[in-house]
């Protein structure tokens, strides 16, 4: 029954077609590496576009060539020192966000978990938040997060377990720890002092605004690691999918799989969430989707599901940014956007149950 | 036979005082954790001058013009709002059959807190007469929204499904409410202290305004105490018991909303005592709704003031909002229900 839900009658039949090179075999599925493409082609049209707008408008001509080291000095200044940051951080966030969502989604094996939904987020933000408030150095912010995700994620699966992990239970108890730790980070909002408070409220409300060099280096390093490391263990995943039972028999070290997936999965979302704060319902929908338009989560669709989330969370800042009389948050617009498609969701879950 | 019944009689009977007497004890330790509200602050107060200040109160003392102003509204309010969120929650769960009901998880908080904050930005109303009513409407749409998608299929809303399903819904009101007072910064000053979740700083207009409702709430829901014991009882029975069980569930969710809508107009969003405060009181009382709704009535605020005086207390001089503290308190109790087998696999 679990199962049923994971693979929705909405997700595409993969076709799949063998192709050998050399000694070694593949299994390649055409349209997603298609679709991929077309995904990445859309994403850097869509980066292009957002370098020209803003308050300065710039044509694409002189984005170009600021780009390419001849533009004027305030044309270099505008798209590399602000524009490209914010565009770039959006990009690598979308990825992480969205796959680290596969991946706990597969594990548990429910399609409504996913980092936020299950403490991981706020964890990383209780940590980060006392981090900001106790004045550390910015430069371990990302380190402390993702400790702090992990903690928290391993709290709520040991307070979950119970001889097996069920997925309601998990989310109850997911719940549960969310609250105690939102309660707690506002704690010490409200402890801080005025100057520190205000930088943590801004980094909880979840935003790509003011992304500099330094943020990009540490997602595209995290990105850069963990990426290839959740496209080798997607193969493990379907493995687990299949019951732990199956797993077993087929000689599968369960636990140390499940722990290196919960890492990955942890990973992603902490490092994410440590430079841009939590950014919801990403991690939720962009998995959903990416399965509705390629099929079951393989190494070539967890790719893809990537590339889907960096195309939405940078359209997503872009409205944001200038689509709305003021601009909002990210975080603001996808939980805007993303509540509604969970809570259809749940509907349509629930009257299939 | 007859000596069996006699010692039933006698045993119910000694049921009886030990209920009865340790909702004495409940409301002497309330009594007890009021005065310490008025006295307990940024600067202490002498109970002399806490009680002078009630009943001859003389506006030149300083100490007891902070009791006048400041504490003696702070702990009607909780009185007040405490007693309504615990006795909403503990009809919600008794209605619904379901442990994890309380009027936050069921989204009436965040769905009354959306409705004033949309009453202020596009109405611009500033009285609490005129945004009470917005705050019900918005608590009634957000519960009637969230008990929609979760009853939906064969299983019904198990407390997973409401649970997921209020909490979603919450999220994206709030992200909406955050939209909104990112647009209009003059909505953010009126109600960014309300949103809080706090007894500070309320103004006893508001809670006096509420107060009709919030006594409404209260009569009407002890009146259908004996009601709710049936429905909690489940629907077939209640049924074939000859009750109007359409009825009964209408007018208790109204009552419902009229209670956590009025608490949110006054106290702001303040979650976990519904779902709390029933379940320690389940403890003493069993099973029986007409005890259950009396001890959420005294229960209610002695928790809700506790928690409060420990804000004030533990972050001195400043404080920490009430909102705050019952979650953190609360939370753990939602970790406990879930891991219950018989919860979890509903």
């Amino acid at each position: 029954m679990v199962r049923a839900l994971v693979s929705s009658q909405t997700e595409r039949r993969p076709r799949l077609r063998v192709v050998r090179v050399g000694g070694v075999a593949f299994r390649v599925d055409a349209s997603v590496l298609a679709m991929t493409g077309l995904a990445l082609a859309a994403l850097l049209a869509l980066s292009a576009w957002a370098l020209t707008l803003g308050s300065y408008r710039l044509p694409l001509a002189a984005v170009i060539a600021a780009l390419s080291g001849s533009g004027s000095d305030e044309a270099q200044f505008i798209v590399l020192d602000l524009r490209l940051p914010r565009i770039l951080a959006a990009v690598l966030i979308g990825p992480m966000l969205a796959m680290s969502g596969a991946i706990f989604q597969g594990l548990v094996r429910n399609p409504l978990v996913s980092p936020d939904v299950i403490g991981v987020n706020a964890g990383a933000a209780f940590v980060a938040v006392f981090w900001i408030t106790t004045r550390h150095s910015p430069a371990a912010l990302p380190l402390v997060a993702f400790a702090g995700a992990v903690v928290a994620a391993s709290i709520v699966y040991l307070l979950s377990w119970r001889g097996h992990i069920a997925g309601p239970r998990l989310i109850l108890v997911g719940i549960g720890v969310n609250a105690a730790l939102s309660a707690a980070t506002s704690f010490m909002v409200v402890r801080a002092e005025i100057n520190d408070a205000s930088r943590a409220v801004l980094w909880m409300t979840g935003s790509v605004y003011a992304s500099t060099w330094n943020d990009v280096r540490t997602l595209a390093l995290a990105l850069a690691v963990l990426g290839p490391v959740g496209i080798a263990l997607m193969w493990s995943l379907r493995v687990i999918q299949a019951g732990d039972l199956v797993a077993r028999s087929v000689g599968m070290p369960l636990e140390r799989v499940r722990l290196s997936l919960i890492l990955v999965g942890c990973g992603l979302s902490a490092v994410a969430v440590s430079v841009a704060g939590p950014i919801g319902f990403v991690a939720l929908m962009v998995p959903h989707l990416a399965r509705m338009l390629a099929g079951p989560m393989c190494g070539s669709v967890f790719a893809f599901t990537g590339v889907l989330g960096a195309l939405l969370l940078l359209g997503a800042d872009m409205v944001g940014q200038h689509a709305l009389p003021v601009g909002l948050p990210v975080g603001v617009v996808t939980a805007a956007v993303g509540a509604p498609y969970f809570l259809y969701l749940l509907y349509r879950v629930n009257a299939r149950l | 036979m007859v000596a069996s019944a006699h010692g039933a009689r006698r045993a119910g009977r000694g049921l009886l005082l030990t209920r009865s007497a340790t909702l004495a004890l409940c409301a002497v330790a309330l009594g007890v954790v009021a005065l310490a509200s008025l006295r307990i602050g940024s600067i202490g107060i002498t109970t002399a001058d806490a009680v002078d200040a009630l009943v001859r109160y003389a506006p030149e003392s300083y100490e007891q013009t902070v009791v006048r102003t400041l504490r003696l509204p702070r702990t009607l309010i909780g009185l007040g709002v405490g007693a309504a969120l615990a006795v909403a929650g503990a009809a919600l769960q008794g209605m619904t059959r379901n442990p994890l009901a309380d009027p936050s998880i069921l989204g009436v908080n965040s769905g009354a807190a959306f409705g004033v904050v949309t009453a202020v930005y596009l109405g611009e109303l500033t009285h609490p007469l005129q945004f009470v009513w917005f705050a019900f409407a918005g608590g009634l749409i957000a519960a009637m929204l969230v008990y929609g998608i979760a009853s939906a299929g064969p299983g019904g809303a198990t407390p997973v499904k409401l649970a997921l399903a209020g909490v979603v819904v919450s999220s994206l009101l709030s992200s909406w409410l955050t939209a909104l007072l990112l647009l209009d910064q003059q909505t953010l000053d009126v109600v960014r202290f309300w949103l809080a979740g706090s007894l500070a700083g309320r103004d006893l207009s508001v809670f006096l305004v509420a107060l009709p409702f919030l006594l409404l709430g209260l009569a009407g829901m002890l009146l259908l105490s004996h009601q709710i014991n049936i429905l909690s009882l489940g629907e077939e029975t209640a049924r074939s018991l000859g009750m109007h069980t359409g009825r009964v569930r209408a007018l208790v969710t109204l009552l419902v909303v009229l209670l956590a809508g009025a608490s949110v107009a006054v106290a702001g969003p303040i979650g976990f005592v519904g779902l709390a405060v029933p379940h320690i009181v389940r403890v003493v009382t069993g099973p029986d709704y007409r005890w259950v709704l009396a001890y959420c009535l005294v229960v209610g605020p002695l928790l809700l003031l506790s928690a409060d005086i420990a804000g004030r207390v533990v972050a001195r001089p400043s404080e920490v909002q009430v909102g705050i503290v019952t979650a953190m308190v609360g939370a753990p109790f939602l970790i406990a229900l879930a891991r219950r087998r018989r919860v979890a696999e509903l």
